[in-house]
């Protein structure tokens, strides 16, 4: 769409939108937020740049094609799920890892690579299908 | 023996990087794996011989309900399986090698086959019933890729699917039979389960687990009428076929009627089942295989042939049937298999496996012919090779039978002439004779293709002349575990002048006799009527039934997914008014306690917000633009009543999912031709009335739902738990990730299958063919809009 505003606001506008999804996704274990929030504010952002600039450049923006989102967000769901069985527990119980580092802690666990693969996945899907209509 | 099965995945899995190291020597690198194995496996024979078992457990699975072990079970019989299988596949690498030189897919044959190799020896060795399972459906599917080997050609595809989906559903049928087993005894481990027989059988469900074990093991071991998948997986490539379709694949079935024969056996419906269905194959089978001029056909038919004797030997279940078992099952794999691989040399040297169009090859390939002639003549079961050992106590047995030993021993003898007169027609037509032109120049096949052969040969005369090599250390541990009591005889050649040596001599003759006539057998019609009921009629059922599968699913996707909305809509809400309605009235009742006073101004002007837009959508809702806004309204209204209400997760998700759901739905508006209503008074009458129905009752279901007190326990749960368990202080994420987390997981996989047949539909439409009307109108008015969307 050719529109200087549009334009303008979208190139500023999409790292601020790609920070505010990873700050939604981060927080989302204490706060209102998560992988499917941070995700579709993730999608929001790369559909803005689609409208904006065409589905071309978005994909350059992107980098990745958007199945392969899904690929690896469907990976890190599974992996979430198999990394207890090798302790002996059932599938997805959640693991966690505590490193602390004096001033702030930080946690790991198996429910973060789980909300990165809904994230990846949420991603994934809307962008493909918005991406697979807009150039249809 | 967990860590030579695991060896033999891990090295299948790692063996196309052992083909780039070794190239044309990885065969015979490959094959000290298996070799290895059959060394391993030999080194338990004293113990074994000595009347002892070995059993090792890893414990995998542990549930209340039961536990899947890793636990491995090495006696007689599993001891023989697993020699076979480890001996006979060091050859097959080795056959392979040769077989397959120069083909682009040599480096995958090796892994498939090597996968199979693995699978195959834990069906043998496993002793939880559930890993046999496991191991057995792997067979099956590593069977699938190897059929379907050069999956370039439509009818190796078509084999594969065939045996695929023949094991496999037979497969299914045994899980529950030995699922019903372990419920019953509370055992899942099969040496358990050897001594609790008397419980299995005296169970309620016995003649159901009977049955569906049965389904498995015949359909795995190629019974009538399940028999016709074997001949057609002969479109795999020889070294397939000589090793699932003749030594071992085939024979699962086989092991496992032999294997649980001391928990299931010894009753009158396993007599007649397994005897009879045992009989019934050999004997159809046996003349089937005089009607085909392939050798690889000839041989699978006549294997087929010699599943049922193993069948119908298990069946009759008495000591001298265990005895002529032992026996028989190892010289058929050695003779098999011998025979197959000559077979495949001949194809791969000659150019064709047709008997009619060879001749004269023994001084061209001297030595396969010496293999091929060794092993006929075991197969024949004429002296002093090992399958004379072998026939003689097959007769004795059958005279033996338990119930109808005339009929038995007539019928073993009539499917035994057919045998003899295969066995010669494999030999002397390629071999012998005078030369025939072939399509390529025929030569001896190379080392690694007649090794496998030659040894299998030698080995059935050395067990043959010199019976004691085996019958102590090997034969009568395997006799002991299928009969379930110890036992104990001695092989030999000569058992005085008897009736089975008589019936030995008439089955010679007769054979001879046949062959000499086959030629105009094979072409008299009642043969042709024959193969056409016997061979061809399971296909054509197997056809039918594939058909008619199809069939039926086209009908109801046609009916249900026609593909009209309005049908899908009328459909889903008059389903949900029967069902719901029904339960609600039933069980409820209707309350009406609508409690106004509670609602606070926001809330009445939300909701008056989102009744106004859906009236205006339905009263000016003749453009789709106008829908969309409406179903906005309603949307951003919901979100700020979960905002009021503290759902602040649900507020956001709701927003963003309204946002991106406008865009989607005005690219998919793009290329939707204009709104026109067709509908007649009648059916708009009829739309309205289901319409203001469902909405009705969806009313008084909520007002009924909370009138009920409310139950806090679960939430009170997950706040309570959130941080100590989860670590988490945001509910709801807690719930998702963690709590609820394989919930998730579906409907994200949900989400990702839609987002790729979205893809896959849209992107099939541009390269889909351009005679399908619909998409092309599509296509045009899609066009058409972009073009005045753009002026």
């Amino acid at each position: 769409m050719k529109s200087l505003i549009l334009h303008t606001a979208t190139r500023l506008m999409i790292g601020v939108l790609v920070l505010f999804s990873l700050f939604l996704f981060f927080r989302g274990h204490d706060e209102p937020g998560g992988g499917f929030i941070g995700g579709l504010v993730g999608a929001g952002a790369f559909t803005l740049y689609a409208i904006a600039f065409g589905t071309e450049a978005s994909r350059k923006v992107l980098r990745v094609h958007p199945i392969t989102l899904i690929a690896i967000g469907l990976l890190s769901l599974v992996v979430s799920g198999l990394i207890p069985m090798f302790v002996a527990e059932p599938f997805l119980t959640g693991k966690w890892l505590f490193i602390e580092w004096g001033a702030f802690d930080t946690k790991l666990s198996t429910p973060l690579l789980f909300d990165i693969g809904v994230y990846l996945c949420v991603v994934g899907f809307i962008v493909t299908v918005i991406f697979s209509l807009e150039e249809e | 023996m967990l860590t030579v099965v695991a060896l033999i995945f891990i090295v299948a899995l790692i063996s196309p990087w052992i083909y780039k190291l070794f190239k044309e020597k990885s065969g015979w690198v490959l094959a000290l794996l298996p070799f290895g194995s059959f060394l391993y496996l030999a080194s338990w024979l004293p113990h074994i011989a000595a009347g002892n078992v070995v059993q090792q457990s890893t414990t995998w699975v542990s549930m209340a309900l039961f536990e899947v072990n890793l636990a491995f079970y090495l006696d007689g019989l599993s001891l023989m399986f697993g020699m076979i299988i480890t001996g006979i596949g060091t050859f097959i690498v080795l056959y392979g090698s040769g077989y397959l030189a120069g083909d682009a897919y040599l480096p995958r044959f090796y892994c498939a086959i090597l996968l199979f190799m693995g699978s195959m020896l834990g069906v043998v060795l496993a002793d939880n019933l559930i890993s046999i399972f496991v191991f057995w459906e792997l067979t099956s599917f590593t069977s699938f890729i190897l059929i379907g080997f050069t999956h370039e050609q439509e009818n190796s595809r078509r084999a594969a699917l065939q045996a695929l989906l023949v094991t496999g559903i037979g497969g299914l049928a045994m899980l529950a039979g030995l699922v019903l087993m372990g419920f019953a005894s509370g055992h899942w481990e099969v040496s358990a389960l050897l001594n609790e027989g008397d419980i299995i059988r005296n169970n309620p469900h016995y003649l159901a687990i009977l049955i569906l074990v049965l389904a498995g093991a015949f359909t795995k071991s190629a019974q009538f009428p399940f028999s016709f998948w074997l001949p057609g997986a002969m479109a795999a490539p020889t070294p397939v076929s000589a090793y699932l379709h003749s030594a071992t694949m085939v024979k699962a079935g086989v092991y496992l009627l032999a294997r649980l024969n001391p928990v299931l056996g010894s009753t009158e419906p396993w007599l007649l089942l397994v005897g009879g269905f045992g009989l019934l194959t050999l004997l159809v089978s046996a003349w089937l295989s005089l009607s085909f001029t392939d050798m690889k056909q000839i041989l699978a038919y006549s294997t087929v042939m010699a599943l049922g004797t193993m069948t119908m030997l298990i069946g009759l279940g008495t000591e001298m049937a265990m005895k002529g078992l032992s026996v028989y099952i190892l010289s058929h794999a050695m003779y098999k298999g011998a025979l197959f691989m000559v077979a495949g040399a001949v194809d791969h040297e000659a150019g064709t496996r047709d008997v009619l169009k060879l001749g004269g090859l023994r001084s061209l390939m001297p030595i396969s012919f010496a293999a091929a002639a060794l092993a006929a003549i075991s197969m024949a079961g004429i002296p002093p090779l090992y399958g004379f050992i072998a026939k003689e106590l097959v007769y004795e047995a059958a005279l033996e039978a338990p119930l109808w030993p005339v009929l038995v021993i007539t019928l073993a003898v009539l499917a035994n002439i057919a045998i003899v007169a295969a066995s010669a027609i494999v030999v002397i037509r390629p071999f012998l004779g005078t030369k025939v032109e072939t399509p390529k120049k025929a030569h001896e096949a190379p080392l690694s293709m007649w090794i496998g052969p030659l040894s299998l040969a030698v080995l059935s005369v050395l067990f043959g002349v010199l019976p004691f090599l085996i019958d102590k250390s090997l034969m009568v541990p395997v006799a002991s575990s299928v009969y379930g009591v110890p036992m104990d005889f001695y092989l030999s050649l000569w058992h005085g002048i008897n009736l089975p040596l008589i019936l030995s001599l008439v089955t010679l003759a007769g054979g001879i006799l046949v062959y000499r006539f086959w030629d105009g057998l094979r072409e008299s019609a009642p043969m042709k009527v024959y193969q056409n009921g016997f061979a061809m009629g399971p296909i054509r059922g197997y056809d039918g039934v594939l058909a008619g599968m199809l069939g039926l699913a086209g009908w109801q996707t046609r009916t249900i997914q026609n593909g009209l909305m309005s049908n899908y809509l009328v459909t889903i809400l008059i389903t949900l008014l029967i069902a719901v309605g029904y339960t609600f009235l039933t069980r409820s009742g209707i309350v009406w306690n609508p409690g106004f006073g509670n609602v606070l101004i926001q809330e009445w002007a939300i909701s008056i917000a989102i009744i106004t837009a859906l009236g205006i959508m339905l009263a000016f809702g003749h453009s789709r633009l106008t829908m969309v806004i409406g179903a906005g309204v309603v949307g951003f209204g919901l979100a700020l009543i979960y905002l009021m209400h503290g759902a602040a997760d649900l507020a956001m998700t709701q927003v963003l999912v309204e946002t991106l759901t406008v865009i989607l739905v005005v690219l998919v508006l793009i290329h939707v031709p204009k709104l026109k209503d067709l509908r007649s008074t009648t059916s708009r009458v009829r739309d309205g009335v289901i319409a203001v129905a469902a909405g009705a009752m969806m009313t008084l279901l909520i007002l009924a739902a909370t009138a009920a007190p409310f139950d806090a326990f679960i939430s009170e749960f997950y706040a309570e738990a959130s941080y100590p368990l989860a670590h988490g202080r945001n509910i709801v994420n807690v719930i998702l990730v963690d709590f609820r987390a394989l919930d998730t997981m579906g409907e994200v996989v949900v989400v990702a299958i839609a987002g790729l047949a979205v893809y896959a539909l849209i992107k099939m439409k541009r390269f889909g063919s351009s005679s399908d009307t619909n998409t092309g109108g599509r296509t045009s008015s899609g066009a058409a809009s972009k073009q005045g969307e753009s002026s």
